[in-house]
């Protein structure tokens, strides 16, 4: 069967919305278009009605012990700022410190930047070469003044999945909040906010079959109750922790999103696991010098982080144009530096714009893959063939010895 | 990003791709940029007893505007004389493949790489006429 091109294989960017959650949504628009605030009539009622599902659903898809704890935002952008921004601002008679993670998405890296700037401190924690975390480095960064943890589920770039529970556990034991974004995480792994003691959760629906523009937070009430000092203020919506009218139609597409998460979590892991495996093995079996990036075990099954060395990611992204993927290269970038993801786990900035991220996601086949199989290693070659760095290699010379001209 | 038609047709067909003799007192070789940086460039010219350049190769390892600035640039070289070749601007480059302001870094090493071979090229023939005397 001939595959159907261009091929979606960026589900880390955004993915499709699910044809189930779309059918969800539609009457939202144009039937029960009521504002949710209007309770003196039907069609505000209804509104509310189907936001309350959407908060249920989504509670249950986290683990959630009561819906209140859900607060829906813009986003995962959103949801990081508020829970970062409204808890150290809520909190900061008791400390001033704060604590994240080198390889969080910038999100979460630009709140911490900007309470650096109002004078709080902040603990950037390394990661190892997998991309995990120390929890002995964790262990000794908190102090009496720490307020907050910030560690997210899952990376954006390579997919690696942190150690949430004892996390969750060592923050409780300290009084700290523990905040994790899990932009990446809901329905790729299984999240228990109680059981992995998460204090404050971001979610975005555009990650998970749901449509861009719509996220959540979740704040715990009980044991402890977080408070958090809300960025928008207004009409009081969301018990006054996010003013603005609720987008009915967005929430009731993220609910159902976050339902199918649930649901077809375990059935849906073990199919993207196969692709991933496929598609692995394929590429180890016919191209050398390729490195996994990442932690093989400790990762999203829909992710695989590849460096293909002496081929640079944006010449590799051109010359598979009919597969959409991304790269850690600068070439890729505003900024024309390598990820800093990939820098923080000590990968060489040479390897690091050779790097292609996979996204395998939903929609994603086994042809599809087969053919990503065929197309890469062909490019591969191709620019192998092409590649300077190559030909030094193939003559047996160390470039790690070469004196480079740079520029 | 949208790559210009050009830029397009030299990474889908690039002119001269390969090596020449490194040992050979005719070639000049030019290696220029860093793995680190993302782009390394290696372009070689074979210069004729008339001092016309009648062959050049190049490799690159590098972003689609890296590969179509080399091979635009061995295009261009062949041909020519040591002396124009030595002419040959970056922003000649940056012309031709309507290269964005973020892939000028591009032609810039290319018009290095003309240099750094043009310059083997010359130590090689100093090198040559010293022996002789
Ligand atoms: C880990 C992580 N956090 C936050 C975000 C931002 O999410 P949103 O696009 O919903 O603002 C993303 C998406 O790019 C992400 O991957």
């Amino acid at each position: 069967m001939a595959v159907k091109l261009p091929i979606y294989m960026d589900n880390h960017a955004t993915t499709a919305v699910d044809p189930r959650v779309l059918e969800a949504m539609l009457p939202y628009f144009t039937e029960i278009y009521g504002n949710a605030a209007s309770r003196t009539h039907v069609f505000g009622r209804q509104a509310e009605e189907a936001v309350d599902l959407a908060r249920h659903q989504i509670a249950q898809a986290i683990g959630a012990t009561t819906d209140k704890e859900v607060v829906f935002t813009s986003g995962a952008t959103e949801s990081d700022n508020l829970a970062i921004k409204g808890a150290a601002h809520m909190l900061r008679d008791k400390g001033d410190h704060l604590i994240t993670l080198a390889t969080e998405h910038k999100a979460v890296l630009d709140s911490f930047s900007a309470l650096e700037r109002e004078g709080f401190r902040v603990t950037y924690l390394p990661v190892d070469t997998l991309g995990i975390v120390s929890m002995e480095a964790l262990a000794a960064a908190i102090t009496p003044q720490t307020l907050l943890v910030a560690i997210m589920a899952v990376n954006n770039e390579i997919g690696v999945v942190q150690p949430l529970a004892e996390i969750g556990q060592l923050c409780h034991e300290r009084g700290v909040l523990f905040f994790c974004d899990a932009a990446q995480a809901v329905g790729k792994i299984p999240l228990d906010v109680e059981a992995m003691h998460i204090d404050l959760l971001a979610m975005s629906a555009h990650k998970m079959y749901g449509p861009k523009g719509i996220g959540a937070l979740y704040v715990r009430r009980k044991n402890p109750r977080v408070r958090l000092e809300p960025i928008l203020h207004g009409g009081g919506h969301e018990r006054g922790l996010r003013s603005g009218t609720l987008a009915v139609p967005m929430i009731v597409a993220m609910g159902k999103a976050a339902e199918l998460a649930r649901l077809e979590l375990h059935d849906e892991s073990q199919r993207l696991l196969a692709l991933r495996n496929r598609l692995w093995t394929g590429l180890k079996s016919r191209l050398d010098h390729i490195y996994l990036n990442g932690h093989e075990d400790f990762r999203t099954p829909g992710n695989l982080n590849v460096s293909f060395a002496y081929v640079e990611g944006e010449s590799m992204l051109m010359g598979i144009a009919d597969i959409a993927v991304s790269s850690g290269s600068a070439c890729t970038s505003a900024s024309l530096e390598p990820s800093y993801v990939l820098k923080a786990l000590g990968v060489g900035d040479e390897l690091a714009h050779t790097s292609i991220r996979f996204g395998i996601g939903r929609f994603n086949t086994e042809e599809e893959i087969d053919y990503t199989i065929e197309r890469v290693v062909e490019v591969a070659n191709r620019l192998r063939d092409m590649s300077p760095l190559w030909e030094m290699v193939q003559e047996g010379i160390d470039l790690s010895t070469v004196s480079w001209s740079g520029h | 990003m949208a790559y210009s038609d050009k830029v397009l047709d030299h990474y889908n067909q690039p002119r001269n791709v390969g090596s020449l003799s490194k040992d050979d007192p005719n070639v000049g070789t030019g290696v220029v940029g860093a793995p680190e940086c993302g782009d390394v460039m290696k372009l070689q010219i074979k210069v004729n007893a008339q001092g016309v350049i009648e062959d050049a190769r190049f490799k690159t390892f590098g972003c689609g505007s890296a590969i179509a600035s080399s091979s635009l640039a061995t295009e261009w070289v062949k041909g020519k004389t040591v002396a124009e070749a030595a002419t040959l601007r970056n922003t000649d480059i940056v012309q031709e493949l309507n290269l964005p302001p973020i892939k000028i870094h591009c032609s810039v090493l290319a018009e290095d790489a003309i240099r750094a071979a043009l310059a083997d090229y010359k130590a090689k023939q100093d090198a040559a006429t010293k022996s002789e005397v």
